[in-house]
């Protein structure tokens, strides 16, 4: 197995940890991390599709992967900022919907 | 020179929220203002030199694809430029005196929602599949804010649960992005189409960027964050948020199937797609039947009419239905998108003037806001597709397309999603023209609106019944670079 492919099926594995993550968890901040881990393997998959060819390394996917980092830091602070507010106004750390 | 006006488009209302930003709404309101109508000009510029010269394209920097990002604008880009620009300059003519007295919080508005508005306009001009991502996160992350604005405990549960479901999207997204660009090499919106063809990782990632956009434009059945997101914001943010926001995703879910997958575009295929779409017209269609409050009324509306938009998908492989059903769907989303944020905007002078919106307060109410009423009335009269409404024109060019081809059932839904508008806003104005009941609370003497926010919403709405005069210039700037099949 190519190194390519391998770091792909992480990237995979990762991706359906995060979406799972997601779905069961209640937790807004474990939420918030399930999309964090989302991201990363979707940047993982990235990366190792610029190492397709082993003499030569595509750089556009690492533009890519560094844009998205910094996007992803930006709305990973504005969802913690609003998980913040929505618990100091309701003492709650999942959505209404959630609730058992 | 031409080439100039498109990322002018972008960076005008992106460096107006700058400086809005640095020196404060207090002293910058004149900013606001000429940012807005430099932005309005510019848009319209865009669409003239379109519907003269054919498709413009620009360069970013210089830097030629596949390395740079390429704008461009045909006329599907040029009309929702406009739209969006038209509805932009009413929503801030609006938001001025609506927000005034809100303090320090109704200043966070203008820095948002003038991002937005650049944002959007970026997203009607990229070309390119990265960028496009960035856009689509710029946008869930202005609309997040603006749907939390109000900072209590339903708008913020709403804004939270619409940014995990956005940015899970725009994950799923950039995932088939990702795919795309390590099958074939390229970001580019027509050459990775052209190039991909119909392999199975070209149809894995039309699936997961089809979905994303799905779960930003709140298609069923992804639909559950936009009913409270959009009814507890301000009436302003509101309005852009349903009138342009949703559907600059759908816009994409259109781009990207007939521009860079139309090879993936089987009949099934079209019926699943479509399917969600007629199951969204009527779901939507009847919880707006079912609401409380007007906000919610409209909300539940928008889900509906955007569901319209995605009947094009089962009609355009069909050679008799293609061009009226193209036709149509572009109408519709201008006419929704002025319709739209032309209720949203009456909504919120009832807001403003009696202290909420339930529907059940609004009897007797006509006397008294008859200009936001006649707004109102006539916007609902344009979503139920009724002459002589730019709704009426978009339904009747669907219907025709779906009906030459000999697709009942389509036009059934049509039909069917007209009728059950009808219903809804016929209950609305007949609470609002109801008689006072004897013994009711005697109805206060509301507040007086400004004459911004009470003509605001008329203007927006009556442009919808300009499209009726303005149809045939309107569908030949369309044709303007339209992909084979539809032209």
């Amino acid at each position: 197995m190519t190194q390519a492919a391998f770091f792909s099926l992480v990237a995979g594995a990762l991706s359906g940890i995060a979406i799972y993550g997601l779905i069961t968890q209640r937790h807004l901040l474990r939420r918030i991390l399930a999309v964090n881990v989302l991201g990363n393997s979707v940047f993982l998959l990235l990366v190792a599709l610029a190492r397709r060819d082993p003499d030569y390394v595509d750089p556009v996917p690492h533009a890519m992967v560094l844009t998205g980092i910094v996007i992803a830091v930006s709305a990973t602070a504005f969802a913690l900022v609003l998980a913040r507010r929505y618990y100091s106004e309701t003492g709650l750390t999942h959505l209404p919907e959630d609730e058992e | 020179m031409s080439g100039v006006a498109l990322p002018l488009s972008f960076f005008v209302p992106l460096l107006t929220a700058l400086v809005v930003f640095v020196i404060g709404v207090r002293r910058a309101y004149g900013v606001i203002l000429l940012g807005a109508l430099t932005t309005l000009a510019v848009a319209l510029y865009v669409a003239y030199a379109v519907a003269v010269g054919g498709p413009q394209v620009h360069y970013l920097g210089g830097w030629e694809p596949p390395l740079g990002v390429e704008l461009y604008a045909d006329g599907l880009s040029a009309l929702m430029l406009a739209m969006t620009a038209l509805v932009g300059a009413g929503v801030t003519l609006y938001a001025g005196p609506y927000l005034r007295g809100k303090g320090h919080d109704g200043e966070r508005f203008w820095p948002l929602w003038l991002v937005q508005w650049a944002t959007l306009n970026g997203t009607f001009l990229s070309a390119d599949l990265f960028n496009l991502y960035v856009m689509l996160e710029l946008l869930t992350l202005t609309a997040a804010p603006l749907a939390a604005m109000a900072g209590d405990r339903p708008s913020l549960a709403a804004a939270m649960r619409y940014l995990l479901l956005a940015l899970l999207g725009s994950m799923a997204y950039l995932l088939g992005v990702a795919l795309l660009y390590g099958g074939t090499g390229t970001l580019h919106l027509r050459e990775a189409g052209e190039l991909a063809g119909a392999e199975p990782y070209t149809a894995v990632a039309a699936a997961l960027m089809t979905a994303g956009l799905f779960a930003k434009a709140a298609v069923f059945p992804l639909h559950i964050w936009l009913m409270p997101a959009h009814s507890n914001a301000p009436a302003p943010a509101s309005a852009a948020l349903s009138a342009l926001v949703a559907k600059a995703g759908l816009y994409l879910v259109l781009r990207l199937w007939l521009w860079t997958f139309p090879a993936l575009l089987s009949a099934p295929m079209g019926w699943l797609i479509g399917g969600l779409g007629a199951v969204a017209v009527v779901y939507g269609s009847v919880q707006a039947l079912r609401q409380p409050r007007l906000k919610q009324v409209i909300a539940y509306s928008t889900i509906a009419q955007l569901g319209y938009l995605l009947l094009l998908l089962p009609l355009v492989a069909l050679p008799a239905a293609a061009v009226s059903a193209w036709h149509g769907v572009v109408l519709h989303a201008l006419a929704h998108g002025f319709a739209k944020a032309g209720a949203f905007l009456a909504a919120g002078n009832m807001i403003y003037c009696l202290g909420h919106d339930r529907l059940e307060g609004l009897r007797g109410v006509t006397p008294y806001l008859s200009v936001t009423l006649l707004a109102l009335g006539l916007a609902f009269v344009s979503l139920m597709g009724l002459p002589p409404s730019g709704g009426f024109l978009a339904k009747w060019l669907l219907l025709e397309g779906a009906l030459a081809a000999g697709q009942w059932f389509w036009g059934g839904v049509v039909l069917l999603g007209g009728l059950i508008a009808a219903a809804y806003s016929f209950r609305v104005l007949a609470l609002a023209h109801a008689e006072v009941p004897h013994g009711y609370a005697e109805i206060r003497s509301p507040r007086r609106l400004p004459p911004a926010m009470e003509w605001a919403p008329l203007a927006l709405v009556l442009l919808a019944y300009g499209m009726l005069l303005g149809g045939v210039p309107i569908l030949e700037l369309l044709d303007q670079g339209a992909p084979e099949g539809v032209r």
